[in-house]
């Protein structure tokens, strides 16, 4: 699998000398879903508008398909696609032209066959001829997506694309970016919903503060950074853990029906044996045994905040 | 050169200009039909002939450049300002194309409805009074330097505007009185010479008076001049728009 997109030290400050963005380096590969995940403010409209042309970096580099952004930014941008975290339609324009004048926009010759498969594709052929303030939100955000895509892009960018969606157009939405991918479609999305990259992320990006504090695979990502949880359901109630197995890591759940035990799966010992053989030395009579695996909502967390003390400190020393 | 997005902005821009053709079209034929029942037939038949022409007819050159200035000023100024304002602007940037394309497409779009709305008036004088044009191909060229001239300023205003106050203030409080006192409906000759010095001073009575060279082969300043004002107005809209783009100001601040 080759790289698509390729981001070298890129930079972005403004007049007030606010750096948006601190030096990110990011590789994207061909077909991958890329989710970047950070909070409100944290860069990542900006570095999807830096890459797209719509800022200008002030310093670093940005290639996609081998076509430097700047430099050569006409091949470049035919690429890509881009669909906005804001709706920006034009509201008395008829949906058909308005996806027309983008097709043409990005400099391909009109074709109506291959509108016409985005707007399926997209459930918006029924809608063709309305005015885009006719629309629901939702259908707006169809709209807005078959805008990006009627050039064909080989790279596109959904800036948030379910701030502010009800679940089930989230879950459309989910299923138009999978029927995306199985076209080779390379995407990438931010967010700040956790569930949406956990649900359809291939790799997972975190940043914060302008920084991109890791890039993983999905999976490696909460494997490595993920606790797990063991819980020990038991067949009767008890009302305190008892002494002989009480730890920092155990507590009890709050119908006193489970034991809840929090480990580490890198350590070498994970301390399950012991436990177990703890449980029933106590006397308990063990009814189920569930594994969990902590949400990525957990490991995001963590990683913030390690951020926010990272900076805390750096102020501190200076 | 990307000329499928040249064309495809340009057919955008002149759909909406036929979604809204009343307000298009009507408007400015309405209020030119206006013009020429107040000062053609209700005042201009107690006015003695200006420089041979009767008053109805003299006023003509004057009424075409003043509705063709307006309109590509507005229609130039509002085509672009639109997308900055509904936020769909960042199409354009991010598109595979240089302001080069973005200035062909509007600008080119913004001086072909005001050529559109230009004729249609010459058109309807003709109902109302008797003129003929002198030189043909002159006046052609001075309609289509003027335009294209002042699509570039109204493009330049789009640009820079914040809003929609001050899209309408600089065609509001420069652009029409320049207009109106640039001998749209008088010669500068009948002004008292201190006016006609005074007068000397706007760029607008160069373009009016070698339109009505065009019409009627009499000028209130040489031909050669009025041709060199409006290529150095066209040359500076173009060095100004050229900035624009070189820095990014307000586009991609």
């Amino acid at each position: 699998m080759h790289n698509i997109v390729e981001i070298n030290n890129l930079k972005k400050s403004y007049k007030g000398g606010f750096e948006a963005l601190k030096g990110i380096n990011l590789t994207i590969r061909q077909g991958e879903i890329l989710a970047l995940l950070g909070p409100n403010g944290a860069g990542k409209t900006t570095l999807i508008s830096t890459i797209c042309g719509i800022t200008t970096a002030t310093s670093g580099t940005v290639s996609v398909g081998g076509h430097d952004t700047v430099k050569d930014y006409r091949a470049a941008r035919k690429l890509i696609g881009l669909v906005p975290q804001e709706i920006h339609l034009e509201p008395f324009e008829k949906v058909i032209n308005t996806v027309r004048f983008s097709r043409g926009l990005f400099g391909a010759g009109s074709d109506d066959a291959v509108i016409e498969k985005i707007l399926r594709q997209l459930s918006l052929w029924d809608k063709k001829d309305s005015q885009i303030r006719a629309l629901s939100g939702g259908m707006k955000r169809r709209v807005l997506i078959a805008k990006a895509l009627a050039h064909n892009p080989r790279v596109l960018f959904l800036d948030e694309p379910t701030a502010g969606v009800d679940v089930e157009l989230r879950k459309d939405m989910w299923q138009i970016v999978a029927g995306l991918k199985a076209d080779g479609v390379t995407i990438i999305l931010t967010t700040h919903y956790i569930e949406e990259a956990e649900a359809i992320a291939d790799r997972v990006g975190v940043i914060t503060k302008g920084e991109l504090m890791l890039v993983e695979e999905k999976d490696t990502l909460m494997a490595r950074m993920g606790q797990k949880e063991l819980e020990v359901q038991l067949s009767e109630p008890i009302s305190a853990v008892p002494d002989a197995i009480a730890s920092d890591a155990l507590r009890l759940s709050a119908d006193g029906t489970a034991l809840i035990y929090t480990y580490d799966t890198r350590k070498e010992r994970t301390g399950i044996t012991s436990l177990l053989a703890k449980v029933s030395e106590a006397g308990l009579v063990l009814r189920d045994v569930v594994t969990r695996q902590s949400s990525l909502e957990e490991v995001f967390v963590n990683l913030v905040h390690k951020a926010d003390e990272k900076t805390s400190q750096s102020e501190d020393a200076a | 050169m990307n000329w499928t997005a040249v064309r495809s902005i340009f057919v955008f821009e002149m759909f909406r200009f036929f979604r809204t053709i009343a307000q298009s079209f009507l408007a400015p034929v309405i209020s030119t039909s206006l013009y020429f029942v107040v000062f053609g037939a209700a005042i201009g038949s107690r006015i003695q002939e200006v420089e041979g022409v009767s008053y109805g007819a003299f006023i003509v050159p004057g009424l075409v450049m003043l509705t063709v200035i307006t309109q590509s000023i507005s229609n130039a100024s509002f085509g672009i300002y639109f997308p900055k304002f509904i936020g769909t602007f960042f199409e354009l940037l991010a598109a595979p194309i240089s302001f080069l394309e973005i200035v062909l497409g509007y600008v080119g779009a913004a001086a072909t409805k005001a050529l559109i709305i230009g004729t249609i008036i010459l058109l309807t004088a003709n109902f109302f009074v008797d003129f003929t044009i002198q030189h043909p191909l002159a006046m052609v060229g001075f309609l289509l330097m003027t335009t294209i001239s002042f699509a570039l300023l109204g493009f330049i205003l789009g640009i820079w505007a914040g809003n929609f106050e001050q899209l309408q203030i600089v065609p509001l409080l420069i652009v029409t009185p320049l207009v109106f006192l640039g001998g749209s409906f008088y010669s500068i000759s009948m002004l008292p010479p201190v006016w006609q010095t005074i007068s000397m001073f706007n760029p607008v009575v160069y373009l009016i008076s070698g339109f009505r060279w065009a019409f009627f082969g009499t000028a209130d300043v040489p031909i050669l001049t009025s041709l060199l004002a409006i290529v150095f107005f066209m040359m500076l809209c173009l060095a100004v728009i050229w900035w624009i783009f070189r820095t990014g100001w307000r586009i991609r601040e």
